[in-house]
C-alpha cells in the first residue's frame, strides 16, 4: 500500500499532461487496436483514464494497468487525431518507464536491453551470429518478399515469416563508393568525394555539387535485415553530390528500450550516439527508418532526462537537423533532372525523360504505405510519394494507406495474433490495388508487411522508396 | 442470483472473452464525454449478435440487475455513466453490422453499434445520403445517435436523427423483443413507439435494429464564408436568410473568441479582429444552388458583412469547413477542462442569446467561446476552465445554470442535441414542469417496474 502511494506520487508528474484529455473519445476512430477489439482499455482514452486512476490510488497493484498500457502499438494515431492535443505517446512512454522502474525489468528484458541493445558492439556480434545461423533453423520460401518460415517450433515464433537476417550486416560490409562524377553525367567536377575507410567511419565523403553533407543514422533493422538499403543510400547521395558520413559503431535509436520502460538503456544509447555524431560536421542527420527519425527527432529531446554534459543542448541541435531521407531528397536536393520544382508536373516531365531514353520498360505499379512514425508523428507523407513518382513508377493509392500495419515493435512479439489481424487488413488493401510493389518509408513496416504478404502467398515486392529511386538512377547511368 | 452468479451466466451467453470484470477494465467504463464524476460498474459485456443481446437483457431482468448500454461513450450528458457499482455495462461495439442498404426503397437497416460515419460513407457510395452528422460522427454509434436524438451541422435543412428513424426493434426491460415502425415511408399501426425510443437514452429498452430513412445525395453545393465586424450583424443575417425563405444546408457561426483560438491553432489566415464569421453552405439542384448562393451572398453584404468569400472548388470548400471543424479542438487546447453546452433557442432569438452569453461570461469572469449551428438556434457556448480549480469550477456551475435560465426565458430548451442524461436531469423541471416529469416516471415505472434500464438518467 505504501508502495502504491509512492507510485501514485511518481505518476503525479504526468498529471498536467493527463488532464488535457477531455474524454471525447475521438481516438476510437483511429486506434488500430481498438478497431479490432472494441475495448475501451485498448484505446488512448481508456489507458489515460487508467493512468489517472493509478495516480489517484485506485488500484492495489500496478500489474493490470501495466499490462493494458503495454497493449499498444505506440503508433501515435490517437495523438495525431486528438482534438485536445494530448501527447499520448510521450505520456505512455513516460508511464512505462515509471512502471518499469517500480516493478523492475524482467530478467529477459534486462539481458536484451541493458546487456545487448545498449551496447552496440555486443549487439552487433550477437545478431551477426544469429544472422549466420538462422538459415539452418528456418527454411527459405521462394517468394517475392524473401521471407522464411520459422522451422524451430517456438511459441514465440509461431508460423511467422521471418525476413532472414542478412549474413552481412551493413556496418561490416564494405560499401561501394566511387567518385560521383562517374555516376552522373550531369554532376559537375566540383565533386570532391573521396572514399575514406577510416576506422571510425564506414564512409566519410565531402559535400559535392549539392554543397551539403549528411550524417546517416543506419538503424538496427536496415543494418541487420536490409543492408542493401544502406548501399542504395550511398549510391543516391553520391549521384546527387551529397557528402556522407556514416560512423561505425552505431547502435539502436533506443525505441525498443523506451517502449519497455528501460530509461537507463535509452539514456545510455542517446548519450553514446550524441557523442558519436559529434565527431564530424554535417548539415543534416538523415535516416531511412521512420521510427528512428521520429525517435531521434521527438523522443530524444522530450524523454531524455540525463545530465551528461551539454547532452540536452546537443540533442536539441541534432533534432533540428534530423530529417527523413525522403524529406531530405525531395526538399533539399534536386531530384534527377535539374528540375527545381517538385510538383507533379515536374515528375511527369521526369517520366518523359525516361520514356525518351527508352528506359520506361521497368515501370512498376507501386502502392505506398504511410508508416505511422512518418505521417502521424512527423507529418511526412508527400515526399515519399514524390520520390516514387520521380523514380518513374506509377503510384496507385491503397485504401487506408495511413492505417497502421500492426507492427508496433515489440507489440508484434507479445501480441502477434492481434498484430497479424491488423496486418492482414493492410495486406488486403495492398493486394486490392493490383500493384507489383509496395513501398514504405519504415523498415519495421517492411518486416511486418513482408510477413503478411508471404502468409497470403502474394507475389508483391516490398521495398523502401529509396530502393526504387536508386534502381532508377542505376538504369539511367547505364543508358 | 448473486452478481457473481450473473457474471457466470453472462460468460455462458457470450463466451468468457466478451465479459470483462477486472477493476482496470471497469474503470474504463466509468465515464463518458460529460464532465461528471465516474461510477465503476461490476461487469461489462459485449454481445456479438441480437440473440445474445436478448439473452443478456433477460438475464439482467430476471436478476434485477441494472444495465447501462454504451455505444462509443461520447455523449455529453452522462448517459453512459453506470448507475452504481451493482450494475453492468452493455457494450454494442460488436453489434456493428450494416444489415441492408435498400437503394430502391431508400432505407438502411443497421445494428446499433454501427459507426455513424461508416454508414454515411456506405450509403454515399450508392448515391444516397444519411444527413445527420454530429461532430462526433467518426466514432459515435447509430444506437447512441438514436438514443440521444443527435443533431449535427445539417439540422437546419435536413433535420436531426429523429427525422430519419423509420422503425426500431428493441428488447424491453423484461427481455421481450419489441418491434415498431416499418420499411415503408408511411406506417400507421400501433403507437409510435419508434418516436418514443428516439431520445430515450437507454431508459426504455435496448435497441437491437434500426431502420433509417435515406434520401438522394444533393447534386450540387456551394460554400461561403462571410466576415462581420460584430456578432450582432452576423446573427441578423441568419434571421434575414431564413425569413427570405432560403434554407441553407448549414449555417454556422464562430464568435471572435473562437476565431482567435482557431487561428492560433491552425494559422488558416482567419481575420482575428472580426466580431464573427458565418459559414454557409447551400445545396440541391445546380440551378437552385447558384440562385440561392447569390441571394445569400447579397444578404450577407446587406447586413454588414465586410467580406464574403465563395469557394470555387473543393479545396477552397474544405478550407472553409476545416475552420469550423477545428473550432472544438482549438478551444480544447486552451484549458484542461472544456464544458460543451448546447442550450438552444428559437432561431430568431439568436442575437439575444449571443448577448446573454457575453453577459454571463463577464458576470462570472469565465471564458466562453461560442460557435455552432446558428441556423437552427443551437449554439455551443463552450466554457474553458480547469476543474481542479474549485473556486472557478463553482463559478462555472453557476454560469451553466444561468445559461439554462436565459435560454428558457427566450423560449428555448436546455439541450438541442446532447440529451438530458445525468447532467441536465436536475434542471429538467425548469423546462418541462413537474407534471411532465411525473408522467415520464410513471411511464418508466410501468415499462420497467424494477428500474433496471439506465437508472437515474433523464427523470432523475
Ligand atoms: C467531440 C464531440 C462532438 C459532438 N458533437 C455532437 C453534435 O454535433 N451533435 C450531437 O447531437 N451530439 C454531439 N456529440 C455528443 C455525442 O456524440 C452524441 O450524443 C452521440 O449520439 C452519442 O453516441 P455514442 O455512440 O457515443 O453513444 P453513447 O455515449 O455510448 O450513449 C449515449 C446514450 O445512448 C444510449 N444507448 C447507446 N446505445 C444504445 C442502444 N443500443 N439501445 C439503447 N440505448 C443506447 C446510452 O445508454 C446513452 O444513454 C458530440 C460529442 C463529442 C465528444
Ligand atoms: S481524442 Fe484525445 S482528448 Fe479525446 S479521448 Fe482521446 S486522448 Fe482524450
Ligand atoms: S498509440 Fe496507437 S495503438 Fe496505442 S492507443 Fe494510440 S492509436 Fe491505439
Ligand atoms: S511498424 Fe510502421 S506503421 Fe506500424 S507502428 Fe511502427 S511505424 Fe507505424
Amino acid at each position: 500500500m505504501v508502495k502504491m502511494k509512492e507510485l501514485a506520487n511518481r505518476l503525479k508528474e504526468l498529471e498536467d499532461q493527463l488532464v488535457i484529455c477531455i474524454k471525447c473519445g475521438m481516438c476510437q476512430s483511429v486506434c488500430p487496436l481498438f478497431d479490432r477489439t472494441r475495448r475501451e482499455a485498448d484505446v488512448a482514452r481508456g489507458k489515460l483514464a487508467l493512468l489517472d486512476g493509478l495516480g489517484k490510488n485506485l488500484f492495489t497493484n500496478p500489474d493490470g494497468v501495466n499490462e493494458r498500457l503495454n497493449r499498444c502499438l505506440l503508433c501515435g494515431s490517437c495523438a495525431a487525431n486528438c482534438p485536445s492535443g494530448v501527447n499520448v505517446v510521450e505520456i505512455f512512454i513516460k508511464a512505462r518507464a515509471i512502471l518499469a522502474e517500480f516493478k523492475g525489468l524482467s530478467p529477459a528484458k534486462k539481458l536484451i536491453f541493458q546487456k545487448m541493445l545498449s551496447n552496440p558492439e555486443t549487439f552487433d556480434k550477437l545478431t551477426e551470429w544469429a544472422g549466420k545461423f538462422q538459415n539452418i533453423f528456418t527454411k527459405k520460401d521462394k517468394n517475392a518478399q524473401g521471407t522464411s518460415c520459422a522451422r524451430v517450433v517456438s511459441p514465440l515464433f509461431g508460423d511467422r515469416h521471418f525476413l532472414p537476417m542478412s549474413d552481412k550486416p551493413f556496418h561490416s560490409s564494405k560499401p561501394y563508393t566511387k567518385n560521383s562524377s562517374n555516376i552522373s553525367e550531369e554532376s559537375t567536377s566540383k565533386t570532391t568525394s573521396i572514399p575514406s575507410f577510416t576506422t571510425s567511419s564506414i564512409i566519410n565523403t565531402n559535400a559535392g555539387k549539392s554543397g551539403l553533407k549528411v550524417a546517416f543514422f543506419t538503424g538496427c533493422i536496415i543494418d541487420k535485415i536490409f543492408p542493401h538499403i544502406g548501399q542504395d543510400v550511398i549510391d543516391v547521395f553520391e549521384f546527387h553530390g551529397v557528402g556522407l558520413y556514416i560512423p561505425t559503431g552505431q547502435g539502436c535509436c533506443g525505441i525498443p528500450a523506451l517502449a519497455s520502460g528501460d530509461m537507463k538503456s535509452f539514456e545510455k544509447l542517446v548519450e553514446y550516439h550524441i557523442k558519436l555524431f559529434n565527431e564530424e560536421k554535417f548539415d543534416y542527420l538523415v535516416t531511412a527508418c521512420a521510427t528512428c527519425t521520429s525517435t531521434i527527432k521527438k523522443l530524444w529531446s522530450s524523454i531524455y532526462k540525463g545530465n551528461a554534459s551539454r547532452t540536452r543542448e546537443k540533442i536539441k541541435e541534432l533534432s533540428h537537423k534530423t530529417l527523413d531521407i525522403n524529406q531530405f531528397l525531395v526538399n533539399k536536393v534536386r531530384l534527377l533532372s535539374n528540375d527545381a520544382s517538385f510538383e507533379d508536373n515536374a515528375i511527369v516531365k521526369n517520366n518523359a525523360v525516361f520514356k525518351d531514353n527508352g528506359k520506361s520498360k521497368s515501370i512498376e505499379t507501386v502502392t505506398y504505405h504511410d508508416p505511422c512514425h512518418l505521417k502521424k508523428s512527423l507529418g511526412v507523407f508527400k515526399e515519399p510519394r514524390i520520390l516514387i513518382k520521380a523514380s518513374g513508377n506509377k503510384l496507385v493509392e491503397m485504401e487506408g494507406c495511413d492505417k497502421c500495419c500492426g507492427m508496433g515493435g515489440s507489440f508484434n512479439l507479445y501480441h502477434y495474433d492481434i498484430s497479424s489481424e491488423i496486418g492482414q487488413i493492410k495486406s488486403k488493401n495492398i493486394a486490392d490495388t493490383n500493384c507489383s510493389t509496395v513501398a514504405t518509408g519504415c523498415p519495421a513496416c517492411m518486416v511486418q508487411i513482408s510477413d503478411m504478404l508471404a502468409k497470403n502467398n502474394l507475389d508483391i515486392k516490398v521495398c523502401h522508396p529509396i530502393e526504387l529511386y536508386a534502381k532508377t538512377l542505376r538504369n539511367k547511368q547505364l543508358s | 442470483m448473486t452478481t457473481q452468479g450473473v457474471i457466470g451466466e453472462l460468460k455462458k451467453i457470450v463466451g468468457a472473452d466478451n465479459v470483462l470484470t477486472q477493476k482496470e477494465d471497469m474503470v474504463t467504463y466509468s465515464y463518458d464525454a460529460a464532465v461528471l464524476d465516474p461510477v465503476v460498474p461490476s461487469a461489462a459485456v459485449m454481445p456479438e449478435n441480437s440473440e445474445q443481446l436478448g439473452q443478456i437483457v433477460k438475464l439482467c431482468s430476471d436478476n434485477k440487475l441494472p444495465i447501462t448500454v454504451r455505444g462509443a461513450g461520447t455523449n455529453l450528458s452522462g448517459g453512459t455513466i453506470p448507475s452504481s457499482r451493482a450494475s453492468i455495462v452493455l457494450l454494442t461495439g460488436k453489434l456493428n453490422k450494416i444489415l441492408e442498404i435498400n437503394e430502391a426503397d431508400m432505407y438502411a437497416v443497421v445494428q446499433p453499434g454501427v459507426v455513424t460515419a461508416t454508414l454515411a460513407a456506405a450509403v454515399e457510395k450508392k448515391g444516397l445520403f444519411y444527413p445527420p452528422d454530429p461532430g462526433s460522427q467518426a466514432v459515435s454509434t447509430i444506437g447512441g445517435n438514436v438514443a440521444e436524438n443527435a443533431g449535427g451541422l445539417r439540422g437546419l435543412k435536413y433535420g436531426v436523427t429523429k427525422d430519419y428513424v423509420m422503425g426500431v426493434s428493441f428488447f424491453d426491460s423484461m427481455g421481450e423483443h419489441v418491434k415498431s415502425g416499418s420499411r415503408t415511408v408511411k406506417c400507421a399501426t400501433g403507437y409510435n413507439l419508434t418516436g418514443l425510443m428516439v431520445g430515450s437514452e437507454g431508459t426504455l429498452g435496448v435497441l437491437d435494429e434500426i431502420i433509417l430513412k435515406l434520401i438522394p445525395l444533393p447534386k450540387a453545393r456551394k460554400s461561403m464564408v462571410a466576415v462581420y465586424k460584430t456578432i450582432e450583424q452576423a446573427s441578423e443575417t441568419v434571421a434575414a436568410i431564413i425569413s427570405s425563405r432560403i434554407v441553407p444546408a448549414t449555417l454556422e457561426l464562430l464568435d471572435n473568441f473562437t476565431i482567435r483560438a482557431v487561428e492560433a491553432y491552425s494559422h488558416a489566415g482567419l481575420p482575428i479582429d472580426a466580431g464573427a464569421l458565418l459559414l454557409i453552405e447551400v445545396d440541391g439542384h445546380p440551378a437552385q444552388v447558384a440562385e440561392d448562393g447569390l441571394k445569400v451572398e447579397e444578404l450577407c453584404k446587406t447586413f454588414g458583412a465586410v467580406d464574403v468569400k465563395v469557394a470555387t472548388n473543393d479545396s477552397e470548400r474544405d478550407k472553409i469547413w476545416a475552420a469550423r471543424r477545428s473550432a472544438l479542438s482549438a478551444l480544447a487546447k486552451l484549458k484542461p477542462t472544456l464544458v460543451l453546452e448546447d442550450a438552444t433557442v428559437p432561431r430568431s432569438k439568436i442575437p439575444a442569446m449571443v448577448k446573454a452569453l457575453q453577459e454571463i461570461a463577464v458576470k462570472y469572469k469565465i471564458e466562453i467561446g461560442t460557435f455552432g449551428h446558428a441556423g437552427d438556434g443551437n449554439l455551443h457556448p463552450t466554457i474553458l476552465t480547469d476543474k481542479r480549480n474549485k473556486e472557478e469550477w463553482h463559478r462555472v456551475e453557476l454560469a451553466i445554470e444561468e445559461i439554462f435560465d436565459r435560454a428558457l426565458a427566450l423560449g428555448g430548451t436546455l439541450s438541442g442535441e446532447h440529451g438530458t442524461g445525468l447532467a441536465k436531469a436536475p434542471f429538467l423541471a425548469k423546462e418541462t414542469g413537474l407534471s411532465s416529469i411525473i408522467f415520464s416516471r410513471r411511464l418508466r415505472k410501468a415499462l420497467d417496474p424494477h428500474g433496471i434500464l439506465n437508472p437515474g438518467k433523464i427523470t432523475g
